[in-house]
């Protein structure tokens, strides 16, 4: 008996009951709260925040219930919110130089105006499981730093005072940036990209897909000796000009993770030797992400400094293109749709060929018995 | 007040049909500019739809923009109202939109589709919206987007006609069987999206308006009502649409695109009309394919062959 695949409402009602169901799992076990995950499973919620684009805790750890923990999933849902939001206007760029900073490091100097301040990292733990954290046992408060609260000198900086470094987007340097900078959400996306749009692009990326990239980078493809100048992590404050005052008014603080990457490069006829810059800037704490970035920025830049592009992590279009994976996964997982119209087409065709190959199949059979 | 229900009621409110109006503006402006250039690729900013990109995000888009109240909506996916798909396309613009929405082609002001053009010729003043996944037709002969649109400005198509020749060398026939290219109005070569070969004559003098939308690629494309589209092919080498040996299986239809229906693991199969609007309507006409069910069809949801068999 033939029952024709109908019904496909009533199957999409009770699959999303169940989903929910299974969301929820144990009715036995409280909910888990919202406020829960914002404090307890933070670095979720900033990886939502930074690859949904939008800086929302409470929103981002929403969708991370919503989507039972699975991160693409959540980061889909708060750019789909996100989307919808009117845009009344651009903030001011961020001064990172003034970052309230938890922790920053630096690679290349042993210490520096400010020192090393590790901060919460999970470097130097030990990882091995803690069965103590299984229960709920009391955790005592960390000591706070005595000079909490203080603008920490930045090592670009430093490099910069001696015109080591190649000079960032400011003063007179000749690629002025945009005011605003551009926005990939808002306008077509064209190649080859400005720098501050393949920024925007690669901090919403994927971090698995730019942690692999920078990987390979370190690995020899597109190598552009990198050196951790710099990463902080801490609060800045958000400012927006408004025309009607005449001044700048905050909008608040937001969590972000910079890293300064200071690479080599050789110099030319018309340029003195200096370091080049790769840039990371990422929503909350993300160091892996912010770390990647930088690499992956730093290799984008290969046609504008006169370096050769061999490497996948020197391709604007391949990177850029591939980066986004709420883009990815819908089209990866969009095969599970019915595909049966263009497979008749095939199969059609493949039959037609296989018929025709068999006729002169035995064609050939034939010529050949009748010439034996 | 919880956070939680504070944060509920920021979220419940969404504009008519979901996209906000500059949204709406942009995307129209593309299609304008589309409209005025057959085939051309118009590049958008397409937005973050509540659904996956792959699934349609781009024909959303185009349906979102130009939908109004007054619309009646049809969306079929391989040529079915019924499949998941777009049944979920359905419900979201009966949800942001609350437009009426049909299964009959000739009922529908507003048609989104994937992968098939309706059998029934359309009328002037529908808009079929097709959801296209990738729209440059020569993406798998150069994956580069800045050479492509070099190609497509330079007019520069023999990559394709070599592949084409390719096939014919090598397997004696023209191996794409869907997304099949077209020249549109002697211009610009267009990807059709993945409707199958047979389609493609439906696109050619359409009295319909045809917008294509791919959202994961931003790119919007069109088709005007009355336009020259042509697939490309050789003078020894016609371009030929797919015939069945059989008629639809339940309603006799010929020269329509069937699908096969496995009917047990021994190899019984039947074909049945792709088109499922298509499909019914001949069945309330009257019609009767080899394994129609001998009561009159209603309509519901369950077809059965009949017992004697």
């Amino acid at each position: 008996m033939y029952v024709a695949v109908k019904g496909g409402e009533a199957a999409i009602a009770n699959a999303h009951k169940m989903l929910a169901d299974r969301r929820r799992g144990d009715r036995s076990l409280p909910s888990i709260t919202v406020e829960q995950i914002v404090e307890q499973l933070a670095l979720a919620v900033d990886r939502v925040m930074a690859e949904a684009s939008l800086y929302a805790p409470d929103l981002a750890a929403l969708a991370v219930k919503q989507a039972r923990g699975d991160m693409i999933e959540a980061i889909f849902l708060l750019r789909a919110y996100r989307t919808t939001l009117p845009r009344f206007g651009a903030s001011q760029p961020v001064e990172t130089g003034e970052m309230i900073a938890e922790r920053r490091v630096s690679a290349t100097y042993k210490d520096l105006p400010g020192g090393q301040v590790l901060g919460p990292t999970f470097d130097y733990t030990h990882r091995l499981l803690d069965p103590a954290l299984a229960g709920d046992e009391a955790v005592e408060t960390a000591p706070a730093r005595d000079s909490e609260g203080e603008p920490l000198t930045r090592v670009a900086d430093i490099l910069a005072q001696e015109d080591l470094i190649e000079r960032a987007f400011t003063g007179d340097s000749a690629e002025m940036p945009r005011e605003p900078s551009g926005d990939l959400t808002r306008e077509p996306m064209e190649f080859p990209m400005a720098r501050d749009l393949r920024l925007q692009a690669l901090a919403r990326g994927d971090e698995g897909f730019l942690l692999a990239l920078g990987y390979s980078t370190q690995r020899g493809y597109g190598r552009t000796h990198p050196f951790a100048g710099e990463i902080r992590i801490g609060e800045v404050e958000v400012e927006m000009d408004v025309p009607e005052l005449g001044f700048a008014v905050s909008l608040g603080r937001i969590r972000v993770t910079e890293c300064q990457m200071v690479n080599q490069f050789a110099g030319s006829a018309k340029l003195p030797p200096q370091f080049t810059r790769g840039y990371g800037l990422v929503f909350g704490q993300s160091e892996r992400k912010a770390m990647a970035m930088a690499l992956v920025d730093r290799s984008l830049r290969a046609g504008e400094l006169g370096e050769d592009r061999v490497a996948p992590a020197q391709d604007e279009e391949f990177v850029i293109s591939h980066a986004d994976n709420v883009q990815a996964t819908g089209f990866v997982e969009h095969l599970k749709l019915p595909h049966y119209v263009d497979f008749q087409a095939e199969l059609d065709l493949v039959r037609r060929m296989r018929a025709e190959f068999e006729v002169r199949q035995s064609r050939d059979h034939d010529t050949q018995e009748a010439a034996e | 007040m919880s956070a939680a229900a504070a944060l509920g009621e920021d979220l419940a409110t969404y504009n008519f049909a979901y996209l906000d109006e500059q949204t709406k503006r942009m995307i129209r402006r593309a299609i304008l500019k589309a409209i005025a250039i057959p085939g051309y690729q118009v590049p958008f900013a397409s937005r973050e739809m509540p659904m996956p990109y792959g699934w349609g995000t781009g024909g959303v888009q185009v349906t979102a923009s130009i939908i109004g109240p007054q619309d009646v909506l049809k969306v079929i996916d391989q040529g079915a109202d019924d499949t998941t798909n777009a049944v979920s396309i359905r419900a979201f613009f009966q949800k942001v939109a609350s437009v009426a929405v049909t299964t009959k082609t000739r009922e529908a002001t507003i048609i989104q589709t994937r992968h098939r053009i309706p059998e029934e010729k359309l009328q002037a003043g529908q808009v079929l919206v097709y959801q296209v996944p990738i729209p440059e037709p020569l993406r798998f002969l150069e994956p580069r987007e800045t050479e492509t649109r070099k190609m497509h400005a330079l007019e520069e198509y023999g990559l394709m006609h070599v592949k084409l020749y390719e096939d014919i060398a090598r397997h004696g026939h023209i191996a794409t069987t869907y997304a099949y290219p077209v020249l549109v109005a002697g211009r610009y070569v267009m990807d059709p999206s993945p409707t199958p070969k047979f389609d493609n004559p439906k696109m050619d003098m359409s009295d319909a308006l045809q917008l294509f939308g791919a959202g994961r690629e931003k790119r919007i494309y069109a088709i005007p009502p009355h336009t020259r589209v042509v697939s490309l092919d050789f003078e020894d080498h016609p371009f030929e649409i797919q015939t069945f040996d059989e008629p639809c299986a339940l309603c006799g239809a010929e020269g329509v695109y069937l699908d096969e229906v496995i009917l047990d693991d021994r190899g019984g199969r039947m074909f049945v009309c792709s088109d499922t609007d298509h499909c019914e309507d001949r069945r309330a006409a009257g019609h009767r394919g080899r394994l129609s069910p001998d009561e009159a069809y209603a309509g519901h949801g369950q077809v059965q062959e009949d017992t004697g068999r």
